[in-house]
């Protein structure tokens, strides 16, 4: 039951490699691209716009609207494209996990669309997904009160880990995944889910290993934001 | 931008992003973009930017090709590329760039079918070729094309066993490219034709047409005419009155021309 060395030689609390990037995607509001290990979002910001059909709008405040999606060739046997019910339901939390540092009532009958593309996936796409949202909502210049970063973290047979790649998801024994999304100030979980088992303690230590990781996260962020504004 | 003033500039020989009306923007071409598939790519055209994944899987000839195996393309043009597609299934214009690129690769016989074929008419290598811009600015089609191209080139076979393929297992063949189609587009804006149009001229533009060329052959066309109403009326509907027209016009070259990219 022993999980003593993990199969890229990270230690327990180690994030994969982290590459960001803002202004993917010229014809959007906003975009960014963010990279965990093999796991590649792509997320661009339209809005906030009009929102059609007109029954949809809200007189009072705006609509966050996510749309998460993976490329047919992200994955080793072939994805048929088009929404499914997972896509659907990740659709739906990323919507949560953003939503809340977003001032929507300074859009009345509006939508921010959101749309991420996984275009690479090994573990955690729902998570880059998130992380990768964050920062085109940003870049695409929605007033927000905090942002919003993500991992996750999980039990590998008996240890508690950071950042689970696709190996270590499917490890023999039995792995327990548990995606978290946090506003980075305030630190307030926005995305909470799990899939295995663990006891109340592996869950708290596991929470308080996401929090670091979303920390670490967080700091790429604000620096790739930052340096789209250096040079000019 | 206004509509009229694309029309004018064009009159006077002038572009809005400042091209010859021969001059193709920029090309950047980036292998292996994805590593679960069996073969990728990035394709740019200045800043239309297009993603191209190939996955192989085993399936069943046609009956009426028992010695050959077939490609599928999609194009999903998801509103991530820009703010004018909407969710759903594949639109006219994503179906339509799927068959240009499909039209332009199997007429040309740039994969030999009969090399995809395991056991004759039992099992054979279907392609599944995926295309997904992720920003339109122009011209998605010879993006897509190019993208395909690249994305074939480098494409390997995944492991076969027992006539199934093992996913995510690959092996050192690659697939055979025997010809390198390119596909050109052109559009016509008022009496001239422009070379790989961006967004902006592709609204105003009064035809389109695409040309899957090698080595000094063409393979496929693919000719959109804007048409009023009464234009329609006026030749009662008539395709060969229309086709007359079209090539009255000018809108089916007889001679292309392919420019090749500067290098920066």
């Amino acid at each position: 039951m022993s999980y003593t060395k993990r199969d890229d030689g990270r230690k327990f609390d180690e994030l994969r490699k982290i590459k960001a990037k803002v202004g993917v995607v010229k014809r959007a509001d906003g975009s960014a691209m963010f990279q965990m290990g093999d796991t590649i979002a792509i997320a661009s910001v339209y809005g906030p716009r009009e929102l059609h059909p007109r029954f949809l709008q809200n007189p009072e405040r705006g609509v966050l609207r996510c749309n998460y999606d993976m490329a047919s060739f992200s994955v080793t046997e072939r994805k048929k494209p088009g929404p499914s019910r997972r896509s659907t339901e990740i659709s739906l939390v990323t919507e949560k996990a953003l939503a809340s540092v977003i001032d929507l009532d300074l859009f009345p009958n509006t939508v921010i669309d959101v749309f991420i593309e996984i275009i690479q996936a090994n573990a955690g796409t729902r998570c880059a997904g998130i992380s990768a949202a964050a920062m085109a909502l940003a870049h695409a210049g929605i007033p927000m009160r905090d942002m919003v970063a993500a991992v996750s973290v999980g039990k590998v047979g008996d240890k508690i880990v950071l950042d689970l790649d696709k190996e270590e998801e499917d490890f023999e024994e039995g792995a327990t995944d548990i995606p978290v999304a946090m506003t980075a100030r305030k630190r307030e979980i926005t995305l909470l889910q799990l899939d295995g088992e663990v006891t109340k303690d592996e869950l708290m230590e596991a929470i308080k290993m996401a929090r670091k990781g979303c920390e670490e996260i967080y700091k790429i962020q604000v620096k790739t934001l930052k340096e789209i504004y250096k040079n000019g | 931008m206004d509509n009229d003033y694309i029309i004018s500039l064009v009159e006077q020989g002038k572009r809005i992003d400042g091209r010859k009306f021969d001059e193709i923007r920029e090309i950047v071409l980036e292998p292996n973009i994805s590593k679960n598939a069996e073969g990728s790519a990035r394709c740019k055209i200045g800043d239309t930017e297009v993603l191209v994944g190939v996955k192989m899987d085993i399936g069943e000839p046609y009956p009426d090709s028992p010695d050959e195996g077939s490609i599928v393309v999609t194009t999903e043009l998801s509103p991530i590329a820009s703010p004018e597609f909407e969710l759903g299934p594949p639109g006219v214009q994503a179906i339509e760039i799927a068959r240009i690129v499909d039209r332009g690769i199997r007429e040309s016989k740039a994969i030999d079918f009969k090399k995809l074929v395991i056991t004759s008419g039992e099992k054979c290598w279907i392609l599944f070729i995926d295309i997904y811009p992720i920003n339109d600015s122009g011209n998605l089609i010879d993006a897509s094309a190019l993208g395909t191209l690249v994305a074939l080139k480098n494409t390997r076979y995944v492991k076969e066993e027992n006539n199934k393929a093992v996913f995510g297992e690959f092996t050192n063949k690659k697939l055979e490219l025997e010809k390198t189609p390119i596909t050109i587009t052109f559009v016509k804006i008022g009496n001239n034709i422009l070379l790989d149009p961006n967004s902006k001229e592709e609204e105003v533009a009064e035809a389109r047409l695409s040309a899957a060329v090698y080595n000094g052959r063409i393979y496929a066309l693919q000719k959109v005419v804007k048409m009023g109403k009464e234009d329609f009326e006026r030749l009662r509907y008539n395709p060969i009155e229309i086709a007359k027209l079209e090539y009255d016009e000018g809108v089916l070259p007889i001679t292309i021309k392919r420019p090749l990219p500067s290098k920066k």
